[in-house]
């Protein structure tokens, strides 16, 4: 264990959302320390800079305006630097060809979306406490696919 | 008037004295070293840290996280033996650690955020992926490996892990090394 807390990105344009994953990510046992940014591109440029904190989770919505979605996963995951970040893409509904493409792509979780408060507090801790284990236990992210 | 100080009996006897007062059910083992009977929880932990503090006693952190760690080699040796160990996994940790199970299933929860429990099938399911993706043993095989009564007890373990099955995590890797060959094949062009 290198450290006690994970570095966390959320990429999402509904400010209300943001609010959200910050309000769960707050009350965690899972120390988190969170960004945000609303959308593709200014994710994509924060990675690019010099100075940025590398996160070891991002969260990005699918239908992300500016630089979509599967192109920032597809950016990132041509860059070695990147490779130790676990990425999940969140979509209230996408087609089983849509998620086998952002696994194939190289995304590591697909969340569906869920409709309740609660049912999100549920998944991000789930999401957020396997990743835990992964960073502290050094696991082979390589293989890291979940649907929650 | 002078005196002269037995720092070890003094120390022994202060700890004791305090895990007394605070109610704790307790036995002391090696030198600094604290066997509770009975999981002690978080606001007890912190009032007892904060109460020896007084008499500059420091409970070390960093040694749970040590014994958690030992804990979590034992289980990967466990997982990954070759030879399928006849025993519980929990009577086996407690055996190789040399602390009762229930002590050592409550630290690795508060330390872990997981339980033991969780964190061997985590492991199992680990070690499966890579079995699945080397294609030299049929999922029979893989499942009797692994210590599984059945296939449909390990796809099932599987899928309630990662919300995929096996295969779809086979077809998935397939593709995404293709993809990854293709990708960088592209880059070099």
């Amino acid at each position: 264990m290198n450290k006690e807390y994970l570095n966390v990105i959320t990429v999402d344009d509904d400010e209300g959302n943001i609010i959200f994953f910050k309000n769960i990510f707050k009350d965690l046992k899972i120390g988190v320390k969170s960004q945000c940014f609303s959308d593709g591109d200014d994710l994509m440029k924060y990675l690019s800079s010099s100075g940025a904190i590398i996160p070891e989770i991002i969260f990005i919505k699918y239908d992300i305006p500016g630089k979509s979605c599967m192109e920032c996963l597809r950016e990132i995951r041509i860059n070695p630097g990147f490779s130790n970040i676990v990425i999940t893409v969140y979509a209230s509904q996408i087609s089983e060809n849509e998620t086998e493409e952002i696994f194939v792509s190289g995304g590591n979780i697909f969340m569906k979306k869920p409709e309740t408060y609660e049912g999100l507090k549920k998944s991000l801790t789930e999401i957020i406490t396997i990743n835990w284990q992964y960073h502290s236990s050094g696991l082979n992210k390589d293989n890291f696919i979940m649907k929650v | 008037m002078y005196v002269k100080f037995d720092f070890n009996a003094l120390c022994k006897k202060v700890l004791d004295e305090k895990l007394k007062e605070h109610g704790l059910k307790y036995r002391l083992l090696n030198f600094g070293e604290v066997e509770f009977y009975e999981p002690i929880t978080q606001e007890q932990h912190n009032l007892f840290k904060k109460n020896l503090e007084d008499y500059g006693i420091e409970i070390i952190e960093s040694q749970k996280t040590a014994l958690v760690q030992k804990i979590k080699d034992a289980i990967v040796e466990l997982v990954f033996s070759e030879n399928a160990v006849p025993v519980k996994a929990s009577i086996y940790i407690a055996e190789k650690l040399n602390h009762s199970y229930g002590y050592l299933s409550n630290l690795f929860s508060e330390v872990a955020y997981t339980s033991i429990e969780n964190f061997i099938i985590l492991q199992k399911i680990e070690y499966a992926k890579e079995l699945i993706l080397n294609n030299k043993q049929s999922l029979t095989e893989i499942a009797h490996k692994l210590n599984y009564s059945s296939v449909a007890h390990l796809s099932t373990q599987f899928k309630n892990t990662t919300g995929i099955t096996p295969s779809q995590f086979h077809k998935i890797i397939i593709k995404r090394r293709k993809n990854q060959s293709i990708n960088s094949k592209m880059l070099y062009e």
